[in-house]
């Protein structure tokens, strides 16, 4: 079976992740992995699982996408280089999945909103962060049987699993999830707080969803629909688990998980690393199949316009 | 040399809490007219700095930590204009505050930011601390729970604050846990590490009562900031009671520039009326001292014990079990819900059952 051949970009935990995710998918094939440090550990791991690799960054890749028939990229860098990334990929017709903060293009959370991005001829898909990932199904479960008014979610992940991207990314990681918690949970306002704790050993990843309902939250109808969303997200990451709740205090509705990654390159208690890498390689298979199917066609953005 | 004569003739600059530590115990509900009145007594009493902030710093007013009765901005454009002398000061943890709200408070007139993280996560601070000396702020790095990490990683988490441009550096005895020998060797080690010109700063709670204790340790072993409140209002016990560090202080020939008195004054006919009980060392604060848990975690421990009967220092212990640190406010009413429901005080799954407090919370 014909598979659509993809880049990594970014070979630190979540690529190096990601990269086994997509060796074992039906309709996607990674060729390449794009690193900026000769001596990175990534780049070699990926070289013996039989990747081209450069050390140059994307300037690397870009003169081997038409030749090898990358159509689909997938950024693991950091949200301040992606910006340029997506520019010089998509000039050549190459679809952006973004693993950082930057957040140039639409959100997508799989179980909320990846089925009404099929179609779309998008270029770039953000993946919002691993809180979001992990959080903003609980608030879509809410606010599918009512309105939410706030929803606020509070993500605490293991200091061995939080990469120094995400460090110096700090502001755009708390401020993308917070957009994106309104925007794809369907809350009318959101706010997100994240939480790294060193404990040994590290602790899973556990994330806390409060929604308030504009009116009196139906008790029953919200319990079907977090546990039915569970089990969605149990599809592709399987360590996704309601640990207590929902709660009902007046109009709050309190969710707490806890996600367990299914450890193919990292520990399993950075669960966040595994729903962003699932979640990113999930919506790469939408695209793909897409692609395969004839119904959508990748279209190259000049870089003038994509300035 | 005793500390006595370490400490004599020594400048330490006072910095006051209770309009933002002291929040917390106020379940950040001081009105504006509070903020105003106590924040002007603090500047006549010649207190050089002044916080306000919601307990939790810039952006805390949440559902996970309580909402604030006015909003950051609110408060400080409210205080702001009329402190004569004071810097105002605001407290920013990265990962809870956006850099747009940093901005707003130096733009409603703050002259100081705390950048909090826990002690071994300095390297979210540099976003928020390169802002801070941007925007021309007094840009403190203030690493909390300080009692967690081992002194020599300690130092290493405070260099990097400082190279990322950091022009004070605080340990930060969140649990009020630290006894005075091990503020020493802390204080002492960031003196060594630490630039000549980089000020060094002790922020203590009164858990197990020894927040005067350990700030004069701090200020003997080298702190130029000493960080406390009026009564002593701030999480858990309290801080270290600003009134009675600046008496001990002038007593022992610290210079603080405090009027002793007027300081006094602002405690006794400001904040105790303010306040819906003293701050003191009761079973549960005590706890947080005694197993080293964040001080913050009380109210939501004793709001556990109110709904679900469980005693808070229990689940204080549990917490302090379980390694969490500041920020985990939702992990209490987690913990709460399955220890209450392992000792059956709670169906399965389910919260909703009011029950009512067997203990007095």
């Amino acid at each position: 079976m014909t598979k659509i051949k993809c880049a990594i970009i970014g070979p630190g935990n979540i690529g190096t992740d990601l990269l086994y995710k997509l060796l074992r998918s039906d309709v996607l094939e990674p060729v390449w992995m794009v690193g900026v440090d000769p001596t990175s550990e990534g780049l070699a791991r990926a070289k013996d699982l039989g990747l081209k690799t450069t050390d140059q960054g994307v300037d690397g890749l870009v003169p081997h996408v038409e030749a090898d028939g990358i159509q689909i990229a997938f950024d693991a860098t950091s949200a301040y280089v992606h910006a340029d990334n997506s520019r010089k990929l998509n000039a050549l017709g190459v679809l952006m999945i973004d693993l950082t903060p930057a957040a140039i293009g639409p959100y997508c959370v799989p179980p909320a909103n990846l089925a009404q991005l099929a179609g779309h001829n998008v270029m770039n898909v953000n993946m919002v962060t691993c809180g979001g990932q992990a959080t903003i199904p609980m608030v879509y479960a809410v606010s599918r049987v009512q309105t939410v008014d706030y929803a606020e979610i509070i993500a605490t992940v293991a200091s061995k699993s939080v990469g120094p991207g995400t460090r110096k990314n700090i502001d755009e990681f708390t401020r993308t999830t917070s957009g994106a918690v309104a925007k794809v949970g369907g809350a009318k306002t959101g706010k997100a707080i994240n939480v790294i704790n060193p404990a040994e050993p590290p602790l899973m990843m556990r994330d806390t969803i409060y929604c308030e309902t504009a009116e009196e939250p139906d008790q029953q109808a919200i319990t079907q629909s977090v546990h039915d969303m569970i089990a969605e997200v149990q599809k592709y990451v399987p360590g996704y688990r309601l640990k207590n709740g929902p709660t009902f205090e007046g109009r709050k509705v309190s969710i707490f998980l806890e996600v367990e990654g299914l450890g193919d390159f990292l520990p399993k208690y950075a669960g966040n690393l595994d729903i962003m890498t699932a979640a990113a390689a999930r919506t790469a298979e939408m695209f793909a199949q897409e692609i395969l199917d004839g119904k959508i066609t990748l279209t190259p953005i000049p870089i003038e316009e994509a300035a | 040399m005793s500390d006595e004569a370490k400490v004599r003739g020594r400048k330490v600059k006072l910095h006051d809490m209770c309009l933002r530590d002291g929040m917390h115990s106020m379940r950040h509900q001081i009105t504006i007219e509070q903020m105003v009145d106590i924040a002007t007594g603090l500047d006549d009493a010649g207190v050089p700095l002044i916080q306000v902030t919601h307990g939790d710093g810039l952006g805390g007013s949440s559902l996970n930590y309580g909402r604030g009765l006015f909003t950051d901005e609110q408060y400080l454009r409210a205080v702001a204009p009329k402190i004569k002398n004071a810097t105002i000061s605001v407290l920013h943890v990265p990962g809870i505050g956006t850099l747009d709200e940093l901005r707003m408070a130096a733009d409603c007139g703050a002259g100081c930011v705390h950048v909090a993280t826990h002690c071994t996560e300095a390297d979210v601070s540099e976003q928020h601390i390169g802002l801070g000396r941007q925007l021309g702020l007094d840009t403190v790095g203030f690493l909390m729970m300080a009692h967690m990490t081992p002194v020599d990683a300690l130092v290493q988490q405070a260099l990097l604050m400082e190279s990322y441009g950091a022009q004070t550096v605080y340990c930060t005895d969140s649990a009020g846990y630290m006894l005075p020998d091990e503020v020493t060797a802390r204080i002492s080690a960031l003196r060594a590490a630490l630039k000549p010109e980089t000020e060094i700063g002790f922020h203590g709670h009164h858990n197990l009562g020894m927040g005067v204790a350990n700030s004069i340790a701090a200020v003997a072993a080298g702190a130029d900031r000493i960080d406390g409140s009026a009564a002593g209002l701030g999480a858990g016990a309290g801080n270290t009671p600003l009134e009675l560090f600046a008496a001990v202080g002038e007593r022992m020939g610290i210079e603080t520039g405090i009027d002793t008195f007027k300081l006094m004054d602002v405690a006794e006919d400001r904040v105790v009326p303010m306040m819906p009980k003293p701050p003191r060392a009761d079973r549960d604060s005590l706890t947080l001292g005694y197993a080293g848990v964040y001080s913050t975690f009380l109210y939501a421990a004793k709001d556990a014990q109110r709904k679900y009967g469980l005693p808070a220092r229990d689940l204080l212990v549990e917490l302090g079990r379980l390694k969490m640190i500041g920020g985990q406010e939702d992990m209490i009413e987690d913990t709460a819900l399955t220890m209450a429901r392992e000792r059956g005080l709670i169906g399965h799954n389910s919260a909703a059952s009011p029950t009512e407090a067997k203990l007095d919370a």
